[in-house]
């Protein structure tokens, strides 16, 4: 549990007032929150407000065990500080934003980069690690890849086949998401919001709704609560399906491939069920849902559900009765638990090394403080655990849901929010699919958002990539990249 | 053993394929709603509820005429038709989207009340792409929702190929490109590339609300408002994101593959 005078604690989907929001000096804050994290304490955000023509740091971190989250802020600055990430590198790509987004220099960087810079070329035209060598190639992929995916670049240093280096360079999808936020919330923020990731749109719809409603001192009524949490699950079915289905076909396996692109389907038909949508879009509106699933489309949701169920099932085993299947992605791509730690793993990616990072179970709110997911866990940090934890996740979802659909709670879904508290700080976990998004937003005297930082779990994941393709074939690649999907619009904003 | 299993498996399932085109389409899920139609003979007086229920901006009014709906930049939110009093904007379950023109996609003045479906490629491009359409995909500053739906098409459900249509990895070996998203300045010059490379004759598909003219980012600095803005677009396909039978309509329109199915289509009513 925090000690530390320089943060104040707070629970997920609770508001603050920013006067309440500790302020030290820049030492003293930097201080603390390195101490915070020493603690065991995880950096879940760190952005700028400014003030002026200075800038105050804001960090909040998050003590899962405790099931809390704490904020600091600093004083205003300007110029720079020393850099975080010397220390605690899972503070590098927020230092990175940091400083693209407000000049702030985090000295003693060891890579300050751009992170989605626009300035009129392309992402991919900076500068490169390179490692030096006559044995050493470089291989270029993307922004443009073989598949129908979104964009980004890789940028390989080879020795023969073996990866030494992999730099990842994004901001292609960069469409201005989070820059559009201050003055808001307006017209368009709900279905931007619904966008930020299209296959996470439960994640962030709900961690904005969350914090609108905490802003606006209420919640959402149960009901609507209760069927954001189902469709969370649909969403986490379908793209986990996929992914088993994609990482089949990278190896070749094609049943389980065939079969699971089919599925993904049935089960973003169930999503539309609810919303005639097969991407989410409209279930969450701030203050409840927009649509209501009455009884007669519950069944209809439940019946089908079942037997998607028992589909994935059926080609999940295919899968992992497989000894070449299992050959292929055991011991490829590791990132060891304590590497994970480092860099501030979240989600999937964090667990199949162990770590047991779960936001519906260390941060609980919505209805899941009613109703529980287990945590699906597994070692090794290889493409095998990786999909291990989502076949595990596939099944325990499916149980969770099937509860849920036949224990609905009454009352409304949805009910007009009144309006948002004045200089106060909220701040939102959800686990989405791929894990832990975070949304933050502090008003203004006028109820406005003066800022808003949205952060998605390929934020912190990316790295985690990049960590696995060390000293693994770079024809390896394909199947590691498909271990993690991660998304790069969610990065981009 | 797991072969046995996989093969039984297999055969009791039978073909997961399904009949349409030659059979009727796959219905849309209920609150969908499928293309906005527009009447503004009864929009009442100028009421105007629908102009700023829109988040996307895509109602306006020409001075003292009708109303105007860009279904170019619908998100398919249904707000303006909850808005709408006298019903002047209404819902028709119908799937079908893909026009040839961006103007075609306006509605509301008389004779436009619905979207004018797009024509098929002239005789000379229908020859050369009619049974072989090779398209790579550009994904471009959108969700990743649209890829996902242009993906499913080239699962057993749908099977793509079965048109000869596929997806390659190589703008050089493709007939055309089909676009997603915004179009991110980031990315304005990847797409400028890639269409480069594709050789002549050639076409471009934009997919999506974000492709067609922004989306629900319409407007932002950091964007181009859509394909349009960067390449020549042939085909709009409407939606956020477009459903799959919505994109492959307009995929076989396109080539001219459809007017069976449209007769079958019109004689049911
Ligand atoms: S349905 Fe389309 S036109 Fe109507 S309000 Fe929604 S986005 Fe605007």
């Amino acid at each position: 549990m925090s000690t530390s005078t320089a943060f104040a604690l707070l629970a997920n989907g609770t508001c603050l007032p920013w006067s309440e929001v500790p302020e030290s000096s820049l030492a003293e804050f930097l201080q603390a929150t390195r101490s915070e994290l020493d603690r065991g304490g995880r950096l879940c955000s760190w952005f700028g407000v400014p003030d002026g023509d200075a800038v105050r740091l804001v960090s909040i971190v998050g003590f899962d065990a405790d099931n809390t989250l704490a904020a600091a802020r600093s004083a205003p600055i300007r110029g720079g500080y020393p850099a975080l990430t010397l220390t605690h590198p899972q503070a590098h790509l927020f230092e990175r934003e940091l400083w693209e987004q407000h000049g702030i220099v985090p000295e003693g960087h060891p890579w300050l980069k751009p992170v989605r810079r626009i300035a009129g070329d392309a992402p991919a035209n900076g500068e490169f690690f390179r490692v030096d060598g006559r044995e050493v190639h470089e291989v270029a992929v993307g922004p443009i890849h073989a598949g129908v995916i979104e964009p980004g670049h890789f940028r390989f240093q080879c020795a023969g086949e073996e990866v030494l280096h992999l730099e990842i360079a994004l901001g292609y999808q960069h469409r201005g998401a989070e820059r559009a936020l201050p003055g808001g919330p307006h017209r368009t923020t709900m279905f931007q919001m619904e966008t930020v990731a299209g296959d996470t749109t439960m994640g962030h719809a709900t961690a904005y709704a969350t914090v609108l409603e905490a802003l606006a001192g209420t919640e959402a009524p149960l009901r609507a609560q209760w069927l954001r949490a189902v469709a969370l699950e649909l969403e986490r079915l379908a793209n986990h399906t996929g992914d088993i289905g994609a990482l089949a076909g990278d190896v070749a396996f094609l049943p389980t491939m065939s079969a699971c692109g089919k599925i993904r389907g049935d089960f973003l038909n169930l999503t539309a069920i609810i919303c005639g949508n097969r991407f989410s879009r409209g279930i969450v509106r701030p203050g409840g849902c927009g649509y209501d699933l009455d009884p007669d489309r519950s069944s209809r949701l439940f019946e089908k559900l079942a037997a998607a169920l028992k589909d994935v099932e059926q080609a999940a085993t295919w899968f992992w009765d497989a000894a070449s299947v299992r050959g292929r992605f055991e011991n490829v791509g590791t990132v060891h638990a304590s590497q994970g730690a480092e860099i501030g793993l979240v989600g999937v990616a964090a667990r199949a090394c162990g770590l047991v990072r779960d936001v519906r179970f260390d941060h609980p709110t919505g209805w899941h403080r009613f109703g529980q997911v287990p945590v699906a866990v597994w070692p090794g940090g290889d493409v095998f655990a990786r999909a291990r934890v989502r076949s595990l996740e596939i099944q325990r979802s499916g149980q969770f849901l099937k509860e849920q659909l036949l224990a609905p709670p009454e009352g409304e879904i949805f009910s007009e929010l009144p309006p948002a508290t004045p200089d106060a700080l909220a701040v939102a976990l959800v686990e989405g699919w791929r894990g832990e998004v975070c949304h933050v937003a502090l008003t203004d005297s006028a109820g406005k958002f003066r800022r808003y930082k949205i952060t998605d779990p390929s934020f912190h994941n990316w790295t985690g990539l990049a960590l696995a393709l060390r000293g693994t074939a770079v024809s390896d690649f394909p199947i590691c990249n498909k271990s993690f999907n991660l998304s790069y619009c969610g990065h981009d904003l | 053993m797991f072969v046995l299993d996989t093969l039984t498996h297999r055969l009791k399932r039978g073909c997961e394929t399904m009949a349409y085109p030659h059979a009727a389409p796959p219905p849309l899920p209920d609150r969908h709603g499928g293309a906005l139609r527009v009447d503004a003979s009864k929009c009442a007086g100028g009421c105007s509820d629908c102009i700023p229920a829109c988040p996307t901006q895509a109602i306006g009014r020409i001075p003292g005429g009708p109303i105007q709906l860009d279904l170019g930049r619908c998100l398919f939110c249904k707000a303006c038709v909850e808005a709408c009093e006298p019903g002047a904007i209404q819902q028709t379950n119908d799937h079908r989207m893909a026009v040839r023109k961006r103007e075609d996609l306006l509605l509301g003045a008389p004779g436009q009340e619905e979207l004018r479906l797009a024509a098929a490629l002239d005789e000379k491009l229908r020859k050369l792409f009619g049974r072989s359409l090779r398209l790579r995909q550009v994904s471009a500053g959108g969700c990743g929702a649209c890829e996902a739906d242009v993906n499913v098409l080239g699962t057993i459900g749908w099977d793509l190929s079965r048109f000869g249509i596929s997806y390659v990895a190589s703008p050089r070996h493709a007939d055309g490109l089909l676009v997603t998203g915004t179009v991110s300045r980031n990315m304005e010059l990847a797409l400028k590339k890639a269409w480069d490379a594709v050789p002549a004759p050639k076409i471009v598909i934009a997919v999506g609300a974000c492709a067609i003219s922004g989306g629900p980012f319409i407007g932002h600095p950091e964007i181009l408002n859509g394909a349009g803005s960067v390449v020549p677009v042939d085909l709009y396909i409407p939606g956020c994101p477009p459903h799959p039978l919505t994109i492959l309509d307009g995929l076989l329109r396109l080539l001219g593959r459809l007017e069976n199915s449209d007769r079958l289509m019109a004689k049911a009513g």
